[in-house]
């Protein structure tokens, strides 16, 4: 089965819910509607072969509406053929069903993209951060955080003496999009010259002590 | 000065007999192993909860290691991140390196000529070769032979040459670029190539000695943390443990990228599913990847090894200060990058580990919109409490050695 053939299947079964197909590359992608994921997902497990999930991503399109999208890359061993899916939601309501019923694999990934972006998976057995840890207030992967990182509270260790010291946070040399915002304006410097303000208030450097 | 009781010793069955008049349950105990411990290879944290030797369940705890890697990419040009790559999978840096050219290459829609794919082919079985002997030594370490790990990592060192030799440096090798290499090869790595594939089988056939049939060893492994061909599948492991739980997939095989398709190789595949049997694979693929490069040393093409496209593969450095048109390209491509089409793609290649794979959203320009990288270590850790429930304690130490993860990739 090629994945038009899926194609095909899916929308012969699921009819509006699936929008038109895109191909880029050879790979084929279609946005599912976000109530009809599971359903399709499974479908797609049961009746075309599509028997591992190779990868689920979060992506955040920050200015759109909806804002968010999950991405599945679904693969089958017995065709060796790869399907891509999309679902987008929404930022006040970013909730999407989790397919952990389907492939025990979209576990680690949903908790991720729930670390990363803040999208939530109904049915999901043990939606924590992954990556991050239990109590960071923030989505890191979000476009609107920082990439010199935000301040935040850190975890509480069975070791830890007194305070912890927060490593300090630096931009590299990093290069806008074609297009985009001056090196001057765009992150992350600015928001690194913001807090190192911030910070030598509170603390100043040896030189300005004497 | 503190209070001495009395303890009267009793057999076993005596003792037996007052803990069920007494009531006593097993109580389970939670243990915290790693992050420092020696066989997490890493910064693997893992909390078991016992019950007296067995364990009953895991829960890994990762991300001791995360950098942001993909929010880094979104914030630096295509080019920029090829270092950032050397980091995932530290073992196997030019693997990675040439798993992400080939990536942006997709996206972009460039082909590199013959000579790149073979020097590429290359990297990457040295890699593996590389990936799989610390694997191994590890291995046999953390089951108590420490011998094999000083000889693999005599082997490994003579990859660390190699690598110097190709590219300048021995760990964070950054040798790709997109649309083809730093550099060509130099012309004494050919013989350092052949003396090293002349060496290397006996040495290895010396590590098979020590271990394959070693009774310690096969104890120690052997229906050890199986996992079965359904499990691995509904969890989507990849690689060396995919393929030793008996599912006979490859990546070089199933989607021959990067020239796969000319070379004579075979992918072995385990019955069991069990730490032995993860052992063996890797085993035969070290050989197999001797065959590899044997191959691509004899048909090693010639000609260019860079991509004609101009806007964007990097100039020449001599054309670069001599040319007009080749120190405009260098400068753009250098400060604004690559400007890729807009689209995504998702492109993996046969990693030592497993299959890494890029997912990158582009909207045009020299940045990614969004670079997810798809870590074949991140996946198959997540097998390790379903292998590893009902076992011993210490079948924890030999079930995580086979899995030979790394946790720079997992945490990225």
């Amino acid at each position: 089965m090629t994945p038009k053939e899926a194609i095909e299947k899916l929308t012969a079964k699921f009819g509006e819910t699936i929008a038109q197909p895109v191909e880029f590359r050879g790979e084929h992608t279609v946005a599912v509607a976000r109530e009809k994921i599971a359903d399709v997902c499974a479908f797609l497990k049961r009746d075309c072969t599509f028997d591992v999930l190779t990868d689920l991503s979060g992506v955040d399109n920050y200015g759109d509406d909806p804002r968010f999208e999950v991405v599945y890359h679904l693969y089958s061993l017995t065709h060796h053929c790869s399907l891509r899916l999309k679902v987008r939601v929404s930022e006040d309501d970013p909730i999407v069903d989790s397919v952990t019923g389907v492939w025990r694999t979209a576990d680690w990934h949903e908790r991720e993209a729930f670390d990363m972006f803040g999208i939530r998976f109904r049915n999901h057995p043990n939606l924590k951060r992954i990556l991050m840890w239990e109590g960071y207030p923030y989505f890191p992967l979000r476009k609107d955080f920082p990439l010199a990182g935000q301040q935040a509270e850190l975890p509480e260790t069975a070791v830890n003496a007194g305070r912890v010291e927060a490593a300090p946070m630096l931009g590299g040399p990093f290069v806008p999009a074609i297009g985009t915002r001056s090196s001057v304006v765009r992150e992350p410097r600015q928001v690194d010259t913001v807090v190192e303000n911030i910070d030598r208030v509170k603390h100043p450097t040896k030189k300005e002590q004497v | 000065m503190a209070t001495q009781h009395e303890i009267e010793l009793m057999d076993s069955a005596t003792r037996a007999q007052q803990a069920t008049e007494l009531g006593l349950r097993g109580e389970r105990m939670i243990i915290n192993m790693g992050p420092q411990h020696p066989s997490t290879h890493g910064v693997l944290r893992l909390v078991l909860e016992l019950d007296g030797e067995e364990i009953v369940n895991v829960w890994p705890d990762i991300g001791y290691l995360h950098r942001g890697d993909e929010k880094i990419a979104e914030n630096m040009t295509y080019t920029q991140f090829i270092p950032y790559t050397d980091r995932l999978d530290y073992l196997a840096p030019l693997a990675n390196n040439v798993a992400y050219a080939y990536a942006v290459e997709k996206l972009c829609g460039i082909d590199v000529p013959p000579r790149c794919k073979y020097i590429r082919v290359i990297c990457a079985e040295l890699a593996r070769i590389s990936s799989h002997l610390l694997g191994l030594g590890a291995f046999g370490m953390d089951v108590g032979a420490l011998t094999v790990f000083l000889y693999t990592f005599r082997e490994r060192e003579k990859i660390y040459d190699l690598a110097e030799c190709i590219c300048g440096a021995r760990f964070t090798t950054s040798y790709t670029r997109i649309g083809g290499l730093a550099n060509d090869m130099p012309a004494e790595f050919l013989p350092m190539l052949r003396t090293f594939l002349k060496e290397f089988p006996k040495n290895l056939d010396e590590v098979d000695k020590l271990l394959t049939r070693n009774r310690i060893f096969l104890d120690r492994t052997r229906d050890v943390g199986v996992l079965s061909k359904e499990d691995a599948i509904d969890l989507g492991v990849t690689g060396p443990i995919l393929r030793a739980s008996g599912v006979d997939w490859d990546i070089r095989k199933a989607h021959p990228y990067g020239g796969y398709e000319n070379f004579e190789f075979e992918v072995p595949v385990g019955m069991v599913g069990d730490c032995y049997d993860r052992y063996l694979v890797r085993m035969e693929e070290m050989r197999q990847s001797v065959r590899i490069l044997h191959q691509a040393i004899d048909n090693l093409p010639t000609g260019p090894w860079n991509a004609p496209e101009a806007k964007i593969v990097l100039p020449e450095k001599k054309a670069v200060l001599t040319k007009m048109e080749e120190l405009i390209h260098h400068f753009i491509n250098v400060t604004q990058g690559i400007n890729a089409p807009p689209g995504e793609v998702y492109f993996s290649a046969e990693n030592p580990k497993g299959e890494l794979g890029f997912y990158i959203v582009s909207r045009g320009g020299g940045a990614p919109h969004r670079l997810k990288i798809r870590a074949p270590s991140f996946v198959n850790l997540q097998a390790l409490p379903v292998m590893s429930k009902g076992h011993m304690m210490s079948d924890m130490v030999a079930i995580l050695a086979s899995l030979d993860f790394v946790m720079g990739e997992c945490d990225r």
